[in-house]
């Protein structure tokens, strides 16, 4: 590896501690979230019998599943250093809109428009993608920053959201939606096999293909990526659509998986779903971190949330230690990020 | 002027590893109060580690520092300015969104009883200063709309006159123009007369044995030489950098060099009547296929925004482009590369992925000619270590992450990336600024073999010496306008200095 004038110290025994403690510096990113997730099982195993069971392990998988499909592209969006706050107004309208295309029981009082399963599922997927581009126009086009942009669609897709169902609630969606969103393989939900799916995809994508290292370098240096002649818009454009689709699928499958379709039904997991990004180690200015940050964050969101279910504290107080556990992660990876950077100097 | 006088600071066998890599091995470095130290050395030798050890950037090393004849430690570059260091570093590290006065005064603004920053007075002082050292601008304007010329100059004028009695330049000229630098000089003489110790890195021998008392020469992490500046001269610096027989590598242009007359090969580039706002106005030329066309101007001249309509990154007010005769309008850089366009701008930090490593830097403007979806890494990294190899990047590592490169070999891999396969126009902005003479040697190297390949380069500078040592053809911008086009006749480096 080098050859020329050598630079590179023979490996004396006095060098090798200090190396290893700078890879171990450098990569304080992945680790910090990892041994925060390892804490957090260890405590609740150990504060509660019920927790450690493979039954609650199960549990956790599926209660991180709509949070794990919002997420896949969520992180394609951070790691480009954009946001996207839309995103669980998407899942929600989405979720709506194929509810809404759906033939509902004569009792709900909407006035949809029933199609075929695989129609309503177009129209919801097309929905969504419409939404995201709309997202990717005002911020590669027009120029508005993402914060902003987003912000506004979010209130665009809850107004849609509110006219499709006025204030009513929807129970039917198309069966295959039913089938992935509630039940279940060889007892594994399908919901979680589709959440991993995804994640794995969003993985594949992100470290294999080329769109995925583009990604990173538009996060790592915009300017730097425009001075290599990449197109910066196409891509940022991109990965707000990625966003919104994952978003719509996320909420048609947490729609079948709640058993309704509903105003303001996946409020929290805008929340949720920019914690278990950030949580895992995805660095907010871009280019660094991925989607196996993403899943060790995900895990830290829902240990910490199904945990505290098991363990025998005030429920309004638990919402409390949730947010200072929540940031306590946040610290942590704030604080593995600076140690890199003064490696790196 | 200074031998027998005591060393205000000493530094004795600091070694200095990053990770494996070690890039100081048992440096002794001594300055006296009252000297300009110059200090030269190849790409990469350790000069900007032992500076930044100085100014206490890196606090990790091993070693004896001794101030004032006590050793000392600090522990941050805080430490460093309170007793009185300070530092101007390769890469400008200005505040761009701050205004020119606050970044003058960035960390001691002037306060009144109740901690309130004085905007009149540091306005007013700010300009002075500025003045003082020949720069005519408002000081409430922000500092990131100045041409970068002037946020250089800026930055070291707050250095300049921070009061600090140890002051280190690295690299300060690579962006001013000949009277910049003149006045710049004319400074450092006086603050050294006035007894303020300075270091001055430059790969310019020829600045560096002009102002310097004293000359330590580096190579590979070791001091190899210290002579009075008096007492040596350009090749023997060159050879104690570099090694014996490559003595003659840099030369002066003070003698006329003959241009070549114009080859009758099909043009490349047409551009007419390019104008922008207050940058360029009516900007036409040409560029054949294996001719290397120089834009010379001084700071401010209009270059920068001339390159970046080349490249997609601007577009022109008025004026068209035309690649091989046919009509082109950009409507990003990504347009232009698909044309056949390649740009390396004047910035390493707008031109590279610090966070990544070498391999990856080189192969992102030709990643969608070796994969369609799916990356090939075991391609990537063969065809950066070519480019290493060739272009000699030291360590020749194409795992390392980029930042852990110094100056000079950044620069090289901001070429290296375009030359994997090589575009129909090669646009170089200030190529080979940083870089050590044997590097330059090699960059004027490789544009004659992409020249004599066909390639068509455009090659835009402030210095006079990179465009006469590679141009066929040079045209001289002046505010934004041709003034003066020098082709198949004699020239040197005064009637073009002239001309701008
Ligand atoms: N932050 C860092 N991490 C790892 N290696 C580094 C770091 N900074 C410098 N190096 C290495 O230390 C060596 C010396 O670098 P330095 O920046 O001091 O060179 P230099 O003499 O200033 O060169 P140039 O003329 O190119 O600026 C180089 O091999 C470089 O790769
Ligand atoms: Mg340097």
């Amino acid at each position: 590896m080098t050859s020329g004038e050598s630079v590179t110290v023979p490996a004396s025994d006095r060098k090798r501690p200090h190396r290893l403690a700078v890879m171990l510096r450098s990569q304080m990113r992945n680790i910090a979230p990892f041994l925060t997730l390892i804490c957090l099982f260890g405590f609740f195993a150990a504060a509660s019998p019920s927790f450690a069971t493979l039954d609650n392990l199960g549990n956790i998988l599926t209660q991180i599943s709509v949070t794990g499909i919002i997420a896949v592209g969520l992180t394609f969006v951070i790691l480009c250093a954009e946001i996207d706050l839309s995103i669980a107004a998407i899942a929600n309208v989405t979720g709506i809109a194929v509810a809404y295309f759906t033939l509902q029981e004569s009792y709900v009082n909407i006035a949809n428009v029933p199609m075929p399963g695989w129609a309503a599922i177009l129209l919801a997927l097309a929905l969504c993608a419409l939404l995201g581009l709309v997202n990717a126009f005002g911020l590669t086009v027009i120029g508005i920053p993402s914060f902003i942009m987003t912000l506004a669609m979010m209130q665009i897709a809850a107004g849609i959201s509110a006219l499709l169902v006025r204030g009513q609630i929807a129970y039917k969606v198309p069966p295959l939606v039913t089938t992935l969103g509630s039940t279940s393989i060889g007892g594994i939900p399908w919901i979680v096999i589709v959440a991993a799916l995804m994640l794995l995809g969003g993985h594949l994508v992100l470290t294999y293909t080329r769109f995925g290292r583009y990604v990173y370098m538009v996060g790592g240096n915009r300017e730097a990526a425009e001075y290599s002649g990449l197109n910066v818009k196409l891509i940022l454009g991109s990965v707000m659509v990625i966003s919104a689709v994952c978003a719509g699928v996320g909420g048609m499958l947490g729609v079948a998986h709640f058993g309704s379709a509903q105003q303001n039904e996946f409020d929290t997991y805008l929340l949720d779903s920019i914690a278990a990004v950030v949580v895992g180690g995805t660095s907010l200015f871009g280019g660094r971190g991925g989607i196996g940050n993403t899943i060790v964050g995900l895990f830290v969101l829902g240990v910490l949330n199904n945990g505290l279910d098991h363990v025998n504290i005030d429920s309004f107080l638990k919402i409390l230690i949730r947010g200072l556990i929540l940031l306590a992660a946040l610290v942590i990876n704030v604080y593995a990020q600076r140690l890199r950077e003064r490696t790196a100097d | 002027m200074s031998a027998g006088l005591k060393p205000i600071l000493e530094l004795q066998e600091i070694t200095k590893a990053f990770g494996g890599v070690e890039a100081l091995r048992g440096v002794d470095f001594a300055l006296s109060p009252g000297e300009i130290h110059g200090l030269v050395g190849e790409n990469g030798a350790g000069k900007s580690t032992l500076m930044k050890i100085i100014a206490g950037v890196h606090a990790d090393f091993s070693g004896r520092f001794i101030l004032d004849g006590r050793e000392t430690r600090f522990r941050s570059v805080r430490d460093a300015h309170a007793a009185g260091i300070a530092m101007v570093h390769q890469e400008l590290s200005v505040a761009p969104d701050l205004s020119v006065a606050e970044n003058v005064f960035l960390g001691n603004q002037p306060t009144n009883r109740f901690g309130f920053v004085q905007w009149r007075r540091m306005a007013r002082e700010a300009g002075e200063q500025l003045k003082r050292f020949g720069i005519d601008v408002d000081p409430m304007s922000r500092l990131g709309d100045l041409p970068i010329g002037l946020q250089q100059l800026i930055e070291i004028a707050r250095v300049l006159f921070s009061g600090a009695r140890i002051i280190i330049l690295d690299e300060p000229t690579s962006a001013l123009s000949p009277p910049e630098v003149e006045r710049l000089f004319a400074t450092l003489k006086r603050l050294r007369d006035e007894g303020t110790s300075i270091v001055f890195i430059s790969h310019f021998i020829e600045d560096i044995l002009r102002v310097s008392d004293v000359v330590t020469v580096f190579r590979n992490g070791r001091k190899v030489a210290e002579t009075r500046a008096a007492d040596t001269s350009k090749p023997a610096l060159i050879e104690a950098m570099i090694g014996h027989g490559r003595e003659a590598l840099e030369e002066t242009y003070t003698h006329d060099i003959m241009l070549p007359p114009p080859a009758e090969k099909p043009v490349v580039l047409n551009a007419s009547g390019l104008s922008l706002a207050r940058s360029l106005r009516d900007v036409s030329f040409d560029v054949r296929a294996g001719e290397v066309l120089g834009i010379y101007g001084f700071m401010g001249c209009g270059q920068l925004e001339l390159a970046r309509i080349l490249f997609g990154k601007l577009k022109p007010d008025q004026g068209s482009l035309a690649i091989a005769g046919e009509q082109k309008a950009f409507r990003s850089t990504a347009g232009a590369r698909r044309a056949g366009i390649a740009f390396v701008p004047e910035s390493r930090r707008d031109m590279l992925f610090h966070q990544e490593p070498v391999y990856k830097n080189i192969s992102i403007s030709v990643l969608d000619r070796i994969s369609s979806l799916l990356l090939k890494p075991s391609r990537e990294r063969e065809i950066a270590a070519r480019q290493v190899d060739q272009l000699r990047i030291r360590p020749a590592a194409v795992e390392l992450d980029l930042g852990m490169l110094s100056g000079g070999n950044q620069q090289k891999v901001a070429l290296a990336k375009w030359l994997s396969y090589p575009p129909r126009l090669l646009v170089l902005c200030e190529p080979t600024r940083g870089m050590d003479v044997g590097a330059k040697d090699d960059v004027i190297h490789i544009v004659r073999d992409l020249r004599a390949k066909g390639l068509a380069v455009i090659v835009l500078s402030t210095e006079p010496e990179t465009v006469l040592s590679l141009a066929d053809r040079i045209i001289v911008l002046k505010r934004g306008a041709v003034v003066r086009e020098f082709s198949n006749e004699r020239i040197s480096k005064d009637r073009l200095l002239e001309a701008a």
